[in-house]
């Protein structure tokens, strides 16, 4: 473990504004360190280099020609293997995608071109988003920084790693049941889901679709209030985002404090069932938010255990129809099979998807099927609405609830592999905001020794009621300020500095 | 496994069109049913008068001017497409329709 | 096969057991609405461009793409539903429809399912019988799927999302020439109120029947799908295969060849119906409501404003034609054929206040010169002749200024050039002669040695008066009006009496 010097997004920016660093530079500086670590960690799928820094010339020209700068500008941006960007490989870390280059590029990544990113490269993912360990990536598992010989969560791995480990100092990732903020956790940085509708889809290649929400990656608040500006706002191309402008952040007078915010612990959360190096870690933020003004209110979410099934049948069945499309028609991969329109079909699905992807997609086959419908994805739907209940009620009395992101801190890989409930229940503190589409983020909030083993990194995840996304990047901010937690990095992290 | 749960992994996965082989069978096969059989919690949830959750948003009325916009060169589309015969799709023959 | 039936109203009359079967009749009409761009993209909507031509990301079902809905498609849509008095919904949903197959790139339609936008309401057919409709939705066109062309299927995806209704009628049918009546009183109603063109040769209108035959009086059996209708003669011909061979099966005896619940397919080279798929067989399409698109909530104002857009439909024009102008039963199907001529008709009707004599004008010169290629029009609002114009023509002749041989001559003009015709006929010296003087001279010229002509009248042989006519019209070149030279020629013979 060190202490990380590296600055973040809104510092690098600053610095190439005042003249202190090119683009060029930045962006070299960030392929070198993922020449560096990537080999180890297999963060990235694929690493843009000659359109990187081609970029990064054409920016620092603009600079000097006196132009504008985005707020984003010259920032080294990597974005998950599921986010279209025209003529870049999109795998979804399938072998179903392997060779796909969008035909087109997704709203919230041209936002991101438009504010002065770079993107730098493509991070490794669970296959289709499927999955909370990077182990079913069709291309091998992400290393976690902190102990290579663990998950670094998922599915964002590789965003999480190259973030956790200083190759870049924002990676953008999407959360369907938590994808964003468990691997944030597990990797020790900074990782927030908006409320649904907030940021486009468009461009995001579907999951769960009333579940899947981009949240970028980052070492600080104000990086994610940043880049949150800057993805945030309607888009005409996708129907569910919310016809409202970009967020914008809370500017209370004494920001470092959060004096009367009355803060919900939810007994549901905090179980017998934690890690006891990750209560440890909640307990104390939470002490710590209590000192910095807050008033904590102990809540319950009685549905909280029903959350998993929920969401899992809930997000297979939209799952079961959105990977649909891939049957070797159109795009992707094509197998051969007994040589009817059908059978191409099955063998083509059956060749290109893994374990975990057949599953879900059965799971999900199964629930939408006569017979069964009502009584499974019905009645989730209805359980859904139950779950949402939960919160509405919780926020009639608290301003934010806060817990543990995640009730482990980084697992073995290879730990959960056989065992699909198991691997399902490492989400089971994030689906359930999910479900209700509310904004929550995770951010560090210390380091828990697994016995005799190396630190590990603990998530507090802070959740917020709908449209609250300013709210929850606010309380987030001020636990940043009043601890250390976020300054410190795995050994070897952004070595190339 | 049952034969009936079996059966059931087959006929979902065909519906699926996922052909599963005798590996993948019997190891997707008790999964699935340790899955649904965990899931079944569920049934014992009281629902009450809720309504379904459907979207997460409450978005409404979504409509966009019927506005003609160039579509892309056929080229462009037809790139990722594993088999083509000039500028058309092409996949093994097949008669009457879907089923 | 047909034969061994004698068909008695709708009965079909067994020649070996003397029982009157009746068919049983529903239909399913897939009918395309008329806008610019498709249901969900902004792709052009047009017939016979080259193979994939017309698509884009959206409409390929790329990966990360979403829908947004067409406004046009969705007045249109509640259009049609006003005009057989369905009651349009509050608010209605979109749904996916899943099955696989080449020609619908997502292997899911998006359509309505359990909410559609509008249900209930019927349509009247020149028969009398009223058929009900059990509703309307909104759905996606597939593309097409061409399978005569080398050995492998070919697919062109420029119909791919274009925007259909489908209208689902009750099974109130019971003959295949109801069947026919209610296609064309459908696709009329779709011209009439501009949601579409309705035409079949180009795929507009395409149809799904339900047919199921029993014992008059007896209750309904099983009911069999044909599909693949795509003209009217194709419904007429498949259902006059169908019944029979239904009520074959039934008098056969013999259980196993009743019909059974099943789609079936028509040949239209071989003129039969052949299983296509059974009920065990059948799709399981695992319906479930679009996650990529918001509900519909059409306001009350919504729909007023489209109700304010309909005119009156076709069969209550016929209607009043017939029973409040004395128009015959042709001239009233003539004239209300084509929405735009009955609005013409019924414009020039008021002005010239002679119903009878307008409809005989269009039904014989006006329509004549839409077929006329020398005239550069293809609808009669192009015609250079306007309502106001064939009005005036017709005072021309009611009031004795202009003959009617006088009046095709100019109507032929006035076809061609869009002139005035009184300017037509002082231009061209057609107005009949009034003055009596002159006619008085002509006629004494004419009965000068034709004391035979004077001997017969006056012996009460009228018609011997022509002799005398003859002369008169073509002294006066053909201007003179006839009737009134009669008058004067009788009025001369009695003096000298
Ligand atoms: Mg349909
Ligand atoms: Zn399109």
């Amino acid at each position: 473990m060190s202490v990380a010097a590296a600055p973040d997004a809104t510092a690098l920016r600053a610095s190439i504004l005042t003249g202190e660093r090119s683009c060029a530079q930045v962006v070299d500086g960030a392929l070198a360190a993922i020449e560096a670590r990537d080999g180890e960690l297999s963060a990235f799928l694929s690493v843009e280099r000659e359109a990187a820094r081609e970029r990064a010339a054409r920016l620092d020209e603009r600079h000097a020609a006196g132009e504008t700068c985005g707020p984003l500008f010259g920032v080294p941006v990597a974005i998950k293997a599921n986010m279209c960007m025209e003529g870049v490989v999109t795998s979804c870390g399938s072998r179903m995608l392997a060779n796909y280059r969008a035909p087109y590029t997704a709203t919230f990544v041209q936002r991101l071109l438009d504010a002065g990113a770079i993107v730098v490269g493509v991070t490794n993912m669970d296959e289709f988003a499927m999955g909370s360990s990077s182990e079913n990536s069709a291309f091998g598992p992400t290393h976690n920084p902190w102990d290579v010989a663990r998950a670094p969560g998922g599915s964002s791995s590789g965003s999480a790693a190259a973030v956790a480990a200083h190759m870049v100092p924002l990676a953008l990732g999407s959360d369907t049941g938590g994808s964003v903020r468990q691997p944030a956790a597990l990797c020790g940085v900074h990782g927030f889901k908006p409320t649904y509708g907030r940021i486009s889809r468009y461009g995001l290649i579907a999951f769960g679709s009333s579940l899947d929400q981009v949240g970028p990656l980052a070492r600080s608040v104000r990086d994610l209030e940043r880049v949150l500006g800057v993805l945030s706002g309607h888009d005409p191309l996708d129907s569910t985002s919310l016809p409202l402008p970009p967020v914008e952040p809370e500017r209370p007078e004494h920001p470092e404090r959060l004096d009367g915010l009355r803060l919900g612990v939810p007994a549901e959360y905090l179980g017998d069932d934690l890690d006891d190096g990750v209560r440890r870690s909640v307990e104390a933020a939470l002490e710590c938010l209590v000192e910095l003004g807050c008033e904590r209110v102990d809540i319950d979410l009685p549905h909280t255990l029903h959350a998993i099934p929920t969401y899992y049948v809930v997000a297979t069945a939209e799952a079961s129809s959105n990977l649909a499309r891939f049957d070797g028609v159109g795009f992707g991969a094509r197998g051969e099979g007994d040589g009817s329109l059908q059978g191409m079909f099955s063998a083509t699905r059956d060749a290109a998807f893994g374990d975990e992807v057949k599953r879900r997609i059965l799971l999900g086959t199964f629930v939408l099927s006569e017979g069964y419908h009502d009584a499974w994805y019905g009645r989730a739907l209805r359980v859904r609405t139950l779950l949402r209940r939960d919160f509405e009620h919780a926020f009639e009395e608290v301003d934010v609830i806060c817990g543990p992101t995640s009730p482990t801190t980084a697992f073995p890989l290879g730990e959960r592999v056989d065992d699909p409930l198991a691997m399902y229940r490492s989400d089971r503190l994030t689906v359930p905001t999910s479900l209700a589409g509310l904004p929550a983020l995770s951010l560090p909030c210390g380091l828990a020794a697994d016995e005799g083993g190396a630190p590990l990194p603990v998530g507090l995840q802070v959740i917020g009621p709908a449209l609250a996304d300013a709210r929850v990047l606010r309380v987030a901010a001020a636990f940043e300020a009043s601890t250390d937690h976020h300054e410190r990095s795995p050994e070897g992290a952004g070595s190339e500095r | 496994m049952a034969d009936t749960d079996r059966d059931l992994v087959l006929q979902t996965a065909a519906l699926a069109r996922l052909q599963l082989d005798e590996r993948e069978a019997q190891h997707l096969g008790p999964q699935f049913e340790a899955i649904l059989r965990q899931f079944r919690q569920l049934e014992g949830v009281d629902v009450g008068d809720a309504e379904p959750t459907t979207g997460a948003t409450g978005v409404r009325d979504v409509l966009r001017a019927d506005e003609v916009r160039p579509s892309l060169e056929p080229g462009v589309v037809l790139a990722n497409a594993p088999h083509r015969v000039g500028d058309f799709y092409a996949v093994p023959k097949t008669v009457g329709g879907p089923d | 096969m047909s034969a061994e039936f004698e068909r008695d109203g709708t009965a079909w009359i067994s020649a070996s057991t003397g029982t009157r079967w009746v068919p049983v009749i529903g239909l399913e009409v897939h009918a395309q609405l008329a806008t610019q761009s498709k249901l969900f993209c902004a792709c052009e909507v047009r017939f016979g461009a080259p193979p994939n031509t017309l698509t884009c990301p959206i409409c390929t079902g790329q990966p990360g793409t979403l829908p947004v809905l067409n406004a046009t498609a969705v007045e249109l849509a509640v259009r049609v539903a006003l005009a057989v008095g369905a009651e349009v919904a509050a608010e209605s949903k979109f749904d996916r429809k899943n099955y696989f197959y080449c020609d619908i790139p997502k292997n899911f339609q998006i359509s309505q399912f359990d909410r559609p936008y509008c249900t209930g309401g019927g349509i009247q057919l020149p028969s009398g019988r009223f058929v009900r409709l059990t509703r309307i939705h909104i759905e996606e066109d597939a593309g097409k799927a061409i399978h005569d062309r080398g050995d492998e299927t070919l697919v062109d995806l420029n119909r791919a999302g274009v925007a259909l209704i489908e209208s689902v009628s009750e099974a109130d049918m019971e003959s295949p020439e109801e069947a026919v009546e209610y296609l064309e009183a459908l696709k009329e109603i779709i011209r009439y109120v501009g949601a579409g063109e309705a035409d079949m040769e180009k795929g507009q209108l395409r149809c799904d029947v339900n047919v199921s035959v029993r014992p008059q009086g007896e209750p309904w059996r099983t009911k069999v799908e044909i599909k693949n209708l795509n003209s009217f003669r194709n419904a007429r011909e498949a259902l006059e295969y169908e019944i029979p061979r239904q009520i074959e099966a039934y008098e056969s005896g013999d259980e196993t060849r009743f019909p059974r619940q099943e789609t079936r397919l028509f040949d239209v080279r071989a003129g039969v119906t052949r299983t296509m798929r059974s009920k065990e067989g059948a799709s399981d399409y695992r319906y479930f409501a679009e996650p990529d698109l918001p509900p519909l909530a059409l306001s009350e104002s919504f729909v007023e404003r489209q109700r304010g857009l309909l005119c009156e439909l076709p069969e209550a024009r016929r209607r009043r034609y017939r029973e409040e102008l004395g128009l015959s039963e042709y001239d009233a199907r003539v004239l209300t054929a084509v929405r735009e001529v009955a609005d013409w008709f019924e414009a020039a009707a008021r002005l010239s206040g002679r119903p009878k004599e307008t409809a005989n004008w269009i039904a014989n010169d006006v329509l004549g010169g839409l077929a006329d290629p020398k005239i550069e029009a293809t609808s009669i609002d192009e015609l250079p002749l306007k309502p106001f114009d064939l009005a005036e023509l017709i005072a021309l002749v009611a009031e004795g200024t202009l003959h009617s041989t006088g009046a095709r001559e100019v109507m032929g003009e006035m076809l061609r050039t869009g002139a005035a015709p009184r300017a037509l006929v002082a231009e061209r010296g057609l107005e009949q002669v009034e003055d009596e003087g002159r006619l008085e001279v002509w006629c004494r010229e004419a009965l000068e040695g034709r004391e035979q002509v004077v001997a017969d009248v006056r012996a009460g042989r009228i018609k011997a008066l022509g002799a005398a006519v003859g002369p008169v019209m073509k002294a006066s070149a053909g201007k003179a009006n006839p009737r009134r030279v009669r008058e004067i020629l009788l009025r001369i013979i009695g003096e000298d009496e």
